[in-house]
């Protein structure tokens, strides 16, 4: 058994790419060991801003012998046929061995392959992993071809076993490997050398550097929580910048400093984004106050004044930081809002979306609609939408784009406005993601439904719709928003009738220079028929009779462009709404929902009421799991295998007309009774959307059709009662396809 | 090596130049026309290309229209120094060589913290990219080094290794100083003390003003375009000279037209007549101009071409 310890000693590796680094490291590495026949032990890879690092242990010392047996042509055939598997071989015919085989005399070769030592198969290996390593981003350097991801200096490579180390003798480039290794840029630059993995970890610490960013990373966290602690306050946690900052430092010392007074004001979000954006700090919080009032910086070495001189120049950068976030706060809070939302008409959301002001202009209206059916003022569900993306022509945010939506809430409050409305400024942008918090303020949700709707009908309207892994406008996270948002607002509505509008009016924005006299007022009509009828169809077919009454010679093109319409709108919606079917789908499943059970009640009308939906998805999911469920769903899908071959068979429908009179036996009558009982209950325990009810309701079933399976021969010799027990079977399939389309249940 | 401080902005200058002259730099003079950065000095731009050896370190005036603050801000100019340092190929230990001129300026490495923090270089308008960081002392970032990969379209081969050092920042940092304005130019104790804003202030303010509000934008892009077609013009001259029947391509005048496009777009962006969608035409206009000179500088001598 040995051990490899593998080094690769370069200049600064950017942090972000360091983890990903080490575990590409150790995965290319072992796997080629593994290729080779060296098995190991265990393996873990290491990174530092300077260094990737590999120990395997347990490693083979050399790979096993392979002996390998290969069938040759049969003794005299002609030459040529023996020289080909000669030449595949790599053996002479004297090497060869004759057996008997069953076809008469056969050359049989057999290559013995000897095992290699692992110093060997080391040898070859490193230098390929290096030359072909993933870095997200590699450079050359000097003279060089190598890439990597910055300059590589230097190679540690060595195997270590009981009886002493040696190096793996190999050049990348000009670069020879070697049991060399360099400690802290600063505290300990020479060079050391290096036997084994223990020893070199050991030494590297002597040396100012933890190898493990697990451990500096913990280091860096346990000190600036204990030195926030002393004061009284307490660090904001950030995971992602602790990672961050522990790929930047080989030595953490870890630094608390003061923000000064004159900063107090500054909202704790500007203060955060400025310290962790610019300068990569940590925000210490009072408690008590929730104010940020101290930041924690971590420095790359110890010094005599213990850091004093460092925490001073940190300081100076901060105050010349937050000068400047002060100063655009100011100068943000002299604009009122309406000011700078009148700005956004200067600024392109998409070149065929057109403008921001015309894009909040669309979010506006959708919001007025949407908001009583998710029980907001409407006037106030439009006067946040107005101003809703108004900051994004603040400075601040022009500074720092993450702030988008809290400086509108900040600028909205300091402005005198409603709560509810400053609120939906920040949250009409969430859910960002799976695992986002959900709007429930009513003004918000009906921003936050309205702003995604808009975004998703306007890149369906222009055929931008994500394909494969590409989603530039992040469509699917959209999606998802809105279907969180309704779910777990428990919002009900029929989408479609709110895709429709806003479709429209995308399209009347891209049809705005064709030659449509009055695409306006066609566009509130249209829009307030759907309102009235809520399908688009009807809608547009309304407004059409509406126009030919008006004259056809007048509204012409009208008529022409609102054909138009008939022919693009429904089919973008369907597609749409296909799409949020998908996302449904997905969301769902991580509910427990599985994808069969959610196709059997898209089926169901109303489809697009997805709260409806969902809840018949999860009754229909807890039901087919116990026991009727499974068992109904047995007999169901024999019932409507008989049914559909005897109806293929016969050409007919059997889906009406069973009757009791012509019932035989007592199950038959028995399912008869069931039925019509099951129906008394199912058809308005849907109609009141309780499922819970219907699926009792369906429970009952079971042990009649069980029972009528077990005892009744559908096929009888009588016509008359074989045609009523298929309509019977029929009349199964209609009752529980009320509920759902079982047929598409797997199981 | 010393590290006691400097006390001025010229005596931090001087010992950047004498420190990159005994590291072997070729010590040049800044390019005689408005750039926006040091990289736009043929010394870097165009050097950097082909197979020839080199070595140069300059003080650079650079010029962001859109930066001027009427001299009124710490830290904003919208004229300031760069110092650039260019050495191809990198050499091994050109990070340490680094750190050696912040020693000499008087960064004592044992008090503060030096740091390199991923930051990858891009000139859209240069055709050009690179890797390397910024560089960080105790959070104040005080140069951007890059290894340049291509400029002009060209893989760089071999690769050029660039500093640039942004003088007034790193001075102001050196020298304890919080206003750039108040910041010594020459020695405190000189026969005639002369601060930052002795030189600069008046000229900060004169040239906010005809930035922002005054620059005929008419006659600014009718220059624009002038340049554009007389860089393009001098290319397309045939490569002998008629009246002396050498092979002379014209490239560095053609460059001087192509970084005055470079300084007239800037200047147009700063009187707010250049659209968001107009800002990418342009700069493809002016990549258009680099990458013209970059294909006839590898024509020639300097640009490593056989004779």
């Amino acid at each position: 058994m040995a051990d490899l310890l593998l080094e690769l000693f370069s200049e600064e590796i950017p942090a972000r790419m360091q983890a990903r680094a080490a575990d590409n490291l150790k995965k290319l590495v072992t796997d080629a060991l593994v290729d080779a026949g060296l098995t190991y032990g265990s393996a873990a890879g290491f990174a530092t801003p300077r260094r990737l690092c590999l120990t395997v242990e347990g490693l083979l010392a050399q790979s096993p012998d392979v002996r390998q047996e290969r069938k040759g042509p049969r003794v005299g055939v002609p030459e040529q046929a023996l020289q080909g598997f000669l030449r595949g071989v790599g053996l002479t015919v004297d090497q060869l061995e004759i057996r008997d085989d069953k076809k008469g005399q056969t050359y049989f070769a057999v290559i013995e392959k000897p095992g290699r030592p692992a110093a060997d198969i080391i040898a070859e290996i490193i230098p390929q992993v290096i030359r072909n390593f993933p870095w997200p981003k590699s450079m050359r350097w000097g003279q060089g071809t190598l890439k990597w991801v910055r300059p590589l200096h230097s190679i540690l490579c060595v195997l270590s076993a009981d009886d002493g180390a040696e190096v793996v003798g190999f050049d990348v480039d000009g670069i020879e490997s070697a049991n060399l290794t360099a400690g802290h840029r600063f505290h300990a630059p020479e060079w050391f050398s290096v036997n084994n993995f223990d020893q070199y970890r050991a030494e590297l610490k002597k040396a100012y550097v933890m190898l493990d960013a697990q451990e500096r990373a913990n280091h860096i966290w346990e000190d600036a929580k204990n030195m926030a602690f002393a004061s009284g306050l307490e660090v904001v946690e950030d995971a992602g910048l602790l990672a961050e900052v522990a790929g930047l430092v080989e030595w953490p010392v870890v630094l608390m400093g003061d923000i000064a007074d004159d900063f107090m004001d500054l909202p704790v979000e500007v203060l955060q984004t400025s310290m962790r954006e610019h300068q990569k700090f940590f925000s210490v919080r009072n408690p008590k106050t929730g104010r940020i009032e101290k930041f924690i910086t971590v420095a790359n070495r110890e010094t005599v004044d213990h850091g004093a001189t460092i925490l001073a120049g940190n300081q100076k950068v901060l105050f010349a930081r937050l000068s400047d976030a002060k100063f655009f706060w100011e100068n943000d809070l002299r604009m009122s809002l309406d000011d700078m939302a009148a700005k956004l008409s200067n600024v392109t959301f998409h070149n065929k979306l057109g403008t921001q002001t015309e894009r909040v202009a669309r979010i506006s209206a959708l919001s007025r609609e949407i908001a009583p059916v998710v029980g907001a003022d409407a006037d106030m569900a439009e006067a946040a939408a107005k101003i809703s993306k108004a900051d994004l022509m603040s400075e601040m945010v022009y500074e720092f784009p993450e702030l988008q939506g809290v400086m509108g809430k900040y600028y909205a409050q300091k402005s005198g406005l409603d709560d509810a409305i400053a609120d939906a400024c920040e949250l009409h942008y969430s859910p960002l993601g799976p695992s986002d918090i959900v709007p429930n303020a009513p003004v918000s949700v009906a921003v936050a439904l309205a702003d995604k709707i808009d975004t998703l009908t306007g890149f369906w309207a222009i055929d931008e719709k994500p394909t494969g892994s590409k989603d530039p406008f992040a469509l699917r996270r959209a999606a998802l928003g809105v279907i969180r948002l309704i779910l777990e607002n428990k919002v009900r509505f029929n989408l479609s009738s709110h895709i429709d509008a806003e479709l429209i009016r995308h399209k009347v924005f891209l049809d705005r220079n064709t030659d449509v006299a009055k695409e306006e007022f066609l566009e509130k009509e249209l829009l307030r028929e759907i309102a009235d009828h809520g399908v688009f169809g009807a809608a547009l077919q309304a407004v059409l009779d509406a126009v030919l009454k008006k004259g056809k010679e007048t509204f012409s093109e009208d008529q022409v462009w609102l054909e138009h319409l008939l022919e693009s709108i429904p089919e973008n919606c369907t597609n749409l709404l296909n799409f949020f079917h998908d996302r449904l789908k997905v969301y769902l499943k991580d509910k427990g929902v599985s994808h069969d059970i959610i196709d059997a009640c898209l089926a169901m009308p109303n489809n697009d009421d997805f709260m409806l939906l969902a809840n018949r998805a999860e009754a229909l999911q807890v039901f087919i799991k116990t026991d009727d469920g499974t068992n109904l769903l047995q007999g169901f899908k024999r019932a409507n295998n008989i049914l559909t071959q005897a109806e293929a068979k016969d050409g007919v429908e059997y889906s009406y007309g069973a009757d009791v009179k012509y019932a035989e036996t007592d199950v038959e009558r028995t399912l008869f009774a069931a039925l019509a009982t099951a129906d008394e209950a199912i058809a308005p325990a849907i109609k009141a959307e309780d499922f819970a009810t219907a699926m009792a309701a369906m429970a009952g079933l079971r042990a009649p059709i069980d029972g009528f399976f077990d005892a009744v021969k559908i096929n009888a010799d009588s016509d008359i009662v074989r045609r009523n027990r298929l309509n019977l079977l029929g009349h199964i399939r209609k009752t529980m396809g009320q509920v759902a389309d079982f047929t598409l249940i797997e199981g | 090596m010393a590290t006691d401080k400097p006390r001025s902005f010229q005596e931090i200058i001087l010992r950047l130049q004498n420190y990159w002259a005994e590291h072997g730099c070729a010590i040049l003079q800044p390019y005689d026309m408005e750039v926006g950065a040091g990289t736009f000095h043929p010394a870097t731009t165009l050097r950097s290309l082909g197979n020839k050896h080199w070595a140069a370190a300059y003080v650079q005036p650079s010029r962001r229209p859109t930066d001027g603050r009427y001299g009124e801000n710490p830290n904003r100019l919208q004229h300031y120094y760069q110092y650039q340092v260019i050495i191809k190929p990198s050499p091994p230990d050109f990070q340490d060589l680094y750190l050696g001129s912040l020693q000499a300026i008087g960064i004592d490495m044992e008090l503060h913290d030096i740091r390199f923090v991923e930051d990858d270089w891009e000139s859209p308008t240069l055709g050009a990219w690179g890797l390397g960081w910024e560089v960080w002392c105790d959070g104040m970032e005080v140069s951007q080094f890059t290894y340049f990969q291509q400029v002009g379209g060209y893989d760089c081969h071999p690769v050029s290794g660039e500093l640039t050092y942004g003088l007034e920042r790193l001075a102001m940092y050196v020298l304890g100083v919080d206003h750039v304005m108040d910041m010594p130019f020459n020695a405190p104790d000189a026969r005639i003390p002369l601060k930052y804003e002795d030189i600069f202030k008046q000229t900060e303010q004169e040239y906010s003003r005809w930035n922002f509000d005054v620059a005929d934008t008419d006659i600014l892009l009718q220059h624009f375009k002038d340049a554009e077609a007389e860089c393009a013009r001098i290319l397309a001259a045939p490569h002998i000279d008629p009246k002396t029947g050498q092979k002379i391509i014209m490239v560095h005048p053609a460059y001087d037209q192509c970084i005055k496009a470079s300084h007239l777009f800037n200047l147009l962006d700063a009187r707010g007549v250049i659209s968001v969608t107009e800002r990418q035409a342009y700069i493809g206009r002016v990549r258009a101009l680099a990458k013209l000179c970059a294909d006839a500088f590898v024509l020639t001598d300097a640009g490593g071409a056989a004779a």
